[in-house]
């Protein structure tokens, strides 16, 4: 039973690091009062951009960096559509998931050919933090990236309370013709918090090829974007309780895989749907006291 | 010295006029009002110098310097402060957060520093507010000193209040015009956008008077009166429709007594609204927006239950039935916004449809041949220029306008409320419609005309009744009224 719970917490530690990376990112975009529903296609495309740099650089490091300015580039180019154009939030996010799906498909075609066996590389190593203990030990054996998005929710959480740039973020998430009026850029500020987005969801999905999976295949990241869509009204948009709402996904996602391994007899796809039925209720718990920034999906314009 | 001179400023909006080649100065510690009614152009002006609009042409100077401004940043580095109507301040940030946002130092942000920069700010104005509140608890007139402060706070010698008084509580413009006398006196100098004359002559130093965006006037306060002020705001000719001065009108068919509607706490949005109107007459109610019309409209049409208070038709009582049966029973109405009338999805045809469904339907389908007949009969007894199944989206103002009217008409209603007919439509459009008032009138239609424009409420009325503040002020015939009479009026003077 001790083994039981401990490798469920490790394992809903491992589940719950795309989530943190991908929701922190949704948060900047979102509170700066953007949705940015091209998350699904930018993990996607991390998850690509982060394997192919990293087989063909023989980097691991290299491929997560690259994967980093390849999600900024998708951040950047959804801020050109719903931030400069003005485009309407779910078109241009939905186009941008499409596009960066297609993109990463095409590439990896373009650079690895179609191959019987799956390319692969070998992933990161996980890092025993208390190699003496027998309960923290197998805990805290975790890929780098594990503990990275741990540190990441209060070093957010720093930058969105205490810092001008978060100040600013706030703002113009809840009152662009405030934010404009006090003589802050609102299109540069809502580009900048886009382009950090976008590189953060990008981490996310190379986590899953680069540190997990060591490969790269269709169904990579499998709707793990619209889940973080879902934690963030589940964490009302404040970034500590991104880490709870990541873990208690994260968690019943763990669970779910451990208890078919248990023979009960019920249908395997009932597991399955574990982890979204009870993000259905916690969201119908957790959702209905929530502020959603005021401004989000309404494109700014001066008059 | 001039604080600010802006020299030959001209704006226009496609096809409208908002400033036509105005000259206005600021001198240093004075305060100054833009008097004028809705439209008049001072808002326009203002934006201008707070760098939000572009003037078409003209200069500006700030302290005998000429200036270029693009942005309110531009306006702020100038030392002008602006505290608009609608108040720019982020409901979920802290007071002290929104004073200092986008003027902070350095990369982080302590609240606690900038909680005591913010209370040090507000001993040193003598503006009081909780720099650790949130803008979201704070009542209007809070947040209307917390907008005063940050503008202070970026070091503004040049106030500009956008109709200030509008959102307050007496209590509230009484503090108000207390901290602006004191702050004039430490030499801050203060633009005054009004349309109150009860209030210009009140703490006003001078007053600058815009009428169509051109300036008629610019006085000392001790140099004029309210009934001057009037007449320079609102006095000119009454033009257009030429009618008989005296006209026998009908019995009494519709009622309002004690009408009161409240709103968020409390508020009184309209307060003990009484008046009459006989078959054969038109009523006209004046008044600067937003001083209860849109209200009297929603409760008149049914949108709305008031609080107290009862509508009679022919002694019936109406009050509380849906606007459906409203309608049904002899009320027609246009929307105070057309768009408000309409579906602009649908066709001519079907808007035309929309409110008479009952007649059109056979066995629970609709009769669409019917439909199409009928709507080409209006289209060519209202001059529609569209055809039957055109997206009624298509359409100019003008002719919406006229669709929203035919339908109304169509059920030849005892009494028709028609809410700013008129606004927004050219002249045309505009005299056909007056046109269709008078006639309806003559039908023995008793017509309620709620207008913000004055010309078309004494061009078009035989009693004009004045709503200010969701309160009539007064019923004058209208061979009693005269445009200085109405607007005293309309500005809550008497």
């Amino acid at each position: 039973m001790g083994d039981f719970v401990i490798d469920l917490i490790a394992a809903t530690l491992r589940i719950a690091t795309p989530l943190i990376f991908a929701t922190l990112g949704e948060l900047f975009c979102e509170r700066a009062g953007v949705l940015n529903l091209g998350i699904e296609g930018t993990m996607f495309w991390g998850a690509f951009v982060g394997f192919a740099g990293a087989s063909l650089t023989g980097s691991l490091w290299l491929g997560i960096l690259l994967a980093l300015i390849g999600g900024m580039l998708s951040g950047f180019l959804m801020s050109i559509l719903s931030v400069r154009l003005g485009v309407n939030q779910h078109v241009s996010g939905l186009g941008i998931t499409l596009l960066m799906t297609a993109l990463s498909l095409f590439g990896f075609r373009l650079i690895f050919g179609e191959n019987r066996v799956l390319p692969s590389i070998a992933p990161f190593q996980q890092l025993n933090l208390f190699p003496n203990s027998a309960i923290l030990g197998p805990i805290f054996s975790q890929y780098t990236l594990t503990y990275i998005a741990i540190f990441l929710i209060p070093v957010v959480s720093w930058i969105l309370y205490r810092t001008t740039f978060g100040l600013n973020i706030r703002s113009v998430g809840d009152n662009p013709e405030a934010t404009d009026a006090a003589g802050i850029n609102v299109y540069r500020l809502r580009t900048i918090a886009l382009v950090i987005g976008g590189g953060l969801m990008a981490v996310g999905g190379a986590y899953l090829s680069v540190a997990q999976l060591g490969s790269f295949t269709f169904g990579i990241v499998a709707g793990r974007g619209w889940v973080c869509i879902a934690l963030i009204i589940f964490a009302n948009w404040q970034p500590l309780k991104v880490l709870w709402g990541s873990l208690l996904f994260g968690g019943v996602q763990a669970l779910q895989s451990r208890l078919q391994l248990t023979g009960i007899k019920l249908p395997y796809e009932l597991f399955l749907s574990l982890p979204y039925i009870v993000t259905i209720l916690a969201l119908t718990l957790a959702g209905r006291n929530v502020s959603a920034p005021a401004a989000l999906l309404k494109p700014y314009k001066r008059e | 010295m001039l604080a600010v001179e802006m020299k030959d400023i001209t704006k226009t909006f496609g096809m409208v006029k908002a400033n036509q080649h105005v000259h206005f100065c600021l001198e240093e510690g004075e305060i100054h009002a833009l008097l004028g009614e809705n439209g008049a152009g001072k808002t326009t002006l203002m934006r201008i110098l707070y760098g939000l609009y572009k003037a078409d042409s003209g200069e500006i100077f700030v302290n005998g310097k000429k200036v270029d401004i693009h942005s309110p940043k531009e306006a702020i580095a100038a030392g002008i402060g602006m505290v608009t109507q609608h108040f720019t301040l982020v409901p979920t940030l802290t007071v002290a957060e929104n004073i200092v946002l986008g003027y902070t130092d350095g990369i982080t942000v302590s609240q606690k520093d900038i909680e005591k920069k913010v209370a040090e700010a507000s001993q040193k104005y003598g503006i009081l507010v909780d720099p650790s509140a949130y803008v979201k608890d704070l009542s209007v007139g809070e947040r209307q000193r917390v907008e005063i402060l940050k503008a202070l706070y970026r070091n503004a010698r040049i106030l500009i209040m956008d109709e200030p008084t509008a959102v307050l509580v007496p209590q509230e413009v009484d503090v108000l015009f207390e901290s602006l006398l004191r702050l004039v006196k430490a030499g801050l100098s203060v633009i005054f956008i009004s349309h109150k004359l009860v209030e210009v002559m009140a703490v006003c130093d001078r007053i600058t008077v815009l009428r169509d965006g051109v300036v008629t006037s610019t006085v000392n306060k001790s140099e004029t009166t309210q009934i001057e002020l009037a007449k320079m705001m609102v006095g000119r000719e009454t033009f257009g429709v030429t009618r008989q001065s005296t006209r026998k009108t009908g019995k009494t068919i519709y009622e309002l007594s004690g009408i009161t509607l409240e709103g968020k706490h409390g508020r009184k949005l309209l307060n003990d609204v009484s008046f009459s109107v006989s078959e054969g007459e038109i009523l006209g109610i004046a008044g600067v927006s937003g001083n209860g019309q849109g209200e009297l409209t929603e409760v008149l049409t049914g949108l709305m239950t008031p609080n107290q208070g009862s509508i009679k038709l022919m002694g019936k009582e109406i009050t509380h039935l849906t606007p459906g049966q409203i309608s049904e029973a002899g009320v027609g109405r246009t929307p105070q916004d057309r768009h408000q009338g309409i579906v602009g999805d649908l066709s001519v045809a079907e808007n035309l449809a929309l409110e008479n469904l009952p007649v059109y339907t056979k066995n629970g389908m609709l009769d669409h041949k019917k439909i199409i007949q009928d709507a080409q009969q209006k289209i060519e007894e209202f001059q529609i220029k569209a055809s039957p199944n055109d997206q009624l989206r298509t359409l100019s103002g003008g002719n919406m306008q006229k669709v929203v009217l035919a339908r109304a008409l169509s059920r030849k209603p005892k009494v028709l409320v028609a809410s700013q007919p008129t606004r927004g439509l050219d002249v045309g459009a505009t005299e056909y419609v007056r046109k269709r008032l008078l006639e309806e009138r003559d039908r023995g239609t008793a017509v309620i005309l709620l207008s913000e424009d004055l010309d078309e409420v004494l061009a078009l009325s035989d009693r004009i009744a004045v709503i200010y503040e969701g309160c009539i002020k007064g019923i004058v015939p209208s061979n009693e009224a005269t445009p200085e009479k109405i607007g005293l009026l309309m500005a809550g003077a008497c």
